[in-house]
């Protein structure tokens, strides 16, 4: 082949970013793998131990993933999760987005209140957060008992909402600094209503906004626990929760194995998420 | 304002390409727009007639662009009525206009491909499928992009997504087609191309073009009449000949192309001829029509590079006799400073007596016609009766 004859070039100096070529930077990035991976890999290994003690490694097995999917309240939890994860991303994208919209487009009075307050609930210490929660459906607007399910989540899926669209916005709001304005005088000059050059041009701009914020707030409300601690009542019991009051008796594998699906399913969705921003992204670019 | 050169225009000769008809479609009454205190628009009172190409021309911050935005519908005039087809349209939202636009950055809609970004008006509009897509197709016809309708709109060049916004605009067949600033984000060669393709394309679909621009070059090669504005008022409303050669103010003979002022009195006002005498030239100014002024009123009298001509001069030498002006009159001494060879032209700069710098160039009409003056070559600057504009403000 006519490449090989051309010599190598020779080994240049490592640029100050090329990490990987520097041992120092290397040991540094190995070690940080090592450490943020470790426990989570720990974890879904002994979910396949099979051991009731789960401390030394004893051979493999599936039973706990047996008895984690017919152990019915865990599996209760995990729907309510799930369950309150979507409705609390798809609250959050629409008022995160309409937030965002607000503050890009109006000037108001007490606009620079309003942001700093809706910033509010990124700043706050959770644990704040679920005592007020408690606080306020306890006393100031109780909702009532005893509701079928899905209803009973409601307490829980206002918190999370509360807490996860002020990131959705932030993310919007970013991506809304981008835009140019002639694009939506451009629809209405071209007959588009309000409401039409909204939908048409304004959402699809801040599409990758939304999807980013959508995952996060996703991933927030599946995986919190104070705030939720604090919101729910026994038969409305999350997955994180659950976890918890089971760890107060053993450190059994059966957590290891619900642990393990509960990764599983977060790491595709955010998958999934990425993959569609990025085809997005790719869409608009190419 | 009185328009003192225009006294002395010959009859106006019809244009070829005066495509104006005379209905009015836009008129602007008595158009006021404030932000705050400050007037963008001040009072402007304008008709556009049906088939023009007008430019709106002005520096940056004269109210130009603020006047298409109010005909558009995104600013409100403070004051006055805007009337398309002599209905007032005041109370008509940006999207039920009969007017539609192409904006500065084109706001070609970046997440839909070619087709769909013609479409979007159509569809707005409720038009069938059908009717939508032979229409699209016909647009990308028309403004050359047919086989592109598929491409998304960032793998178009600058002077692609140009059409594409041209062509979106023109399938929705608006009464006025309201260009900002169309040729401002293409670069030089692209730009003269594109200038031809105006002004074709306005010929053969026959809507009224309204266009805003600063660059007085565009305004003059486009437009088949201009405004010139000017701290939110009109200056000159003309056909881009008459704003060149009859300017009506310093302000717009200064604007438009390269011009040499100077400060004057007013001597002698007759009929057929008027003397204007100036600081800075020894020679009294003579012209061959008559300046409405009173005696001893200040003038300026602006005169083109291109009309003055350069003659050779030597030491004690009668000075050079214009034909059509007196002895000794239209004719000023002066040495030649600067030289700026352009290929086609050659620009030169000449010193008069006073002091005073004036411009002046040479066509280069034989390849040795740049050797004929030097740097500080003495030399004979005059004019004809007719080339200077006299005015009063």
């Amino acid at each position: 082949m006519s490449e090989a004859a051309t010599p190598r070039p020779r080994r240049e100096r490592p640029g100050p970013l090329e990490y990987l070529r520097r041992w120092p930077l290397r040991i540094m990035v190995g070690g940080t793998l090592f450490f943020l991976y470790l426990p989570l890999i720990t974890l879904m290994v002994f979910s396949f131990n099979d051991s009731r003690r789960n401390i030394v490694w004893e051979g493999f097995t599936l039973k706990y993933y047996e008895k984690a999917f017919s152990n019915a309240s865990l599996i209760e939890a995990f729907t309510n999760s799930l369950t309150i994860a979507f409705a609390t991303t798809i609250l959050s994208v629409i008022l995160g987005a309409l937030a965002a919209v607000m503050l890009w487009r109006f000037r108001f009075p007490g606009k620079a209140a309003a942001e700093g307050g809706m910033a509010l609930p990124i700043v706050v210490p959770e644990i704040c957060m679920g005592v007020a929660m408690l606080v306020f459906f306890a006393r100031v607007m109780p909702l009532p008992q005893g509701l079928p399910w899905p209803a009973n989540l409601g307490a829980i899926i206002i918190a999370h909402t509360s807490f996860a669209f002020p990131f959705v916005a932030t993310v919007a709001r970013a991506r809304l600094a981008s835009f140019n304005r002639e694009l939506e005088e451009a629809a209405k000059d071209l007959g588009a209503s309000e409401w039409r050059t909204f939908w048409d041009v304004l959402v699809p701009h801040m599409k990758p906004g939304l999807i980013a914020g959508a995952l996060l707030a996703f991933t927030l409300s599946l995986d919190d626990f104070v705030i939720t601690f604090f919101t729910a009542g026994p038969d409305t019991v999350t997955f994180p929760v659950k976890v918890y009051s089971m760890l107060r008796f053993s450190i059994s594998p059966e957590v290891n194995a619900a642990s393990t699906i509960l990764i599983v399913v977060t790491v595709a969705l955010t998958a999934i998420g990425l993959h569609l921003q990025n085809r997005n992204a790719q869409k608009t670019k190419a | 304002m009185t328009d003192v050169a225009q006294n002395a225009s010959p009859a106006p000769v019809p244009r070829p390409d005066a495509r104006g008809k005379d209905n009015v479609i836009i008129r602007f009454e008595s158009i006021t727009k404030r932000f705050g205190n400050l007037p963008a628009v001040d009072n402007v009172t304008l008709d556009v007639r049906e088939g023009e190409f007008f430019a709106l021309l002005g520096p940056s911050g004269c109210g130009k662009t603020t006047l298409l935005r109010m005909l558009a519908g995104f600013e409100t005039p403070t004051e006055g009525r805007i009337l398309i087809d002599g209905k007032d349209i005041a109370n008509l939202p940006p999207n039920k206009r009969p007017v539609n636009m192409v904006f500065q950055s084109y706001a070609v809609f970046p997440h839909m491909k070619v087709t769909d970004n013609i479409a979007y008006g159509l569809k707005m509009d409720g038009v069938s499928g059908s009717e939508i897509r032979r229409r699209v197709d016909e647009a990308l016809e028309l403004v050359k992009l047919g086989g592109l309708g598929e491409r998304m709109p960032d793998q178009l060049s600058g002077g692609q997504r140009q059409r594409v916004a041209l062509a979106r605009v023109l399938v929705k067949r608006p009464r006025v087609l309201l260009l900002d600033e169309p040729l401002s984000a293409l670069d030089a060669k692209l730009r003269d191309q594109m200038r031809s393709e105006l002004t074709s394309l306005q010929k053969k679909v026959g809507i009224t073009f309204i266009m805003v621009t600063h660059d007085q070059d565009e305004a003059l090669a486009i437009a088949t009449r201009c405004a010139v504005m000017n701290r939110g008022m009109l200056a000159q409303v003309a056909t881009p000949s008459d704003l060149y050669e009859f300017p009506n103010s310093q302000f717009v003979a200064d604007f438009v192309g390269r011009v040499n002022m100077f400060e004057g009195v007013l001597e002698k006002d007759e009929q057929d001829e008027a003397v204007v005498r100036c600081a800075d030239f020894s020679a009294p100014v003579y012209l061959d029509h008559g300046v409405t002024g009173a005696r001893g009123t200040t003038v300026w009298v602006a005169l083109r590079p291109e009309k003055i001509e350069m003659h050779k001069r030597a030491e004690g030498q009668t000075p050079f006799k214009m034909e059509d002006a007196p002895q000794g009159a239209n004719v000023t001494p002066g040495i030649i400073r600067e030289i700026v060879y352009l290929g086609s032209e050659t620009n030169y700069e000449v010193e008069l007596e006073g002091g005073r710098r004036v411009k002046t160039f040479r066509s280069n009409l034989t390849r040795y016609d740049q050797e004929d003056f030097t740097h500080d070559e003495p030399v004979w600057l005059a004019w004809h009766a007719c080339s200077p504009a006299v005015l009063l403000s």
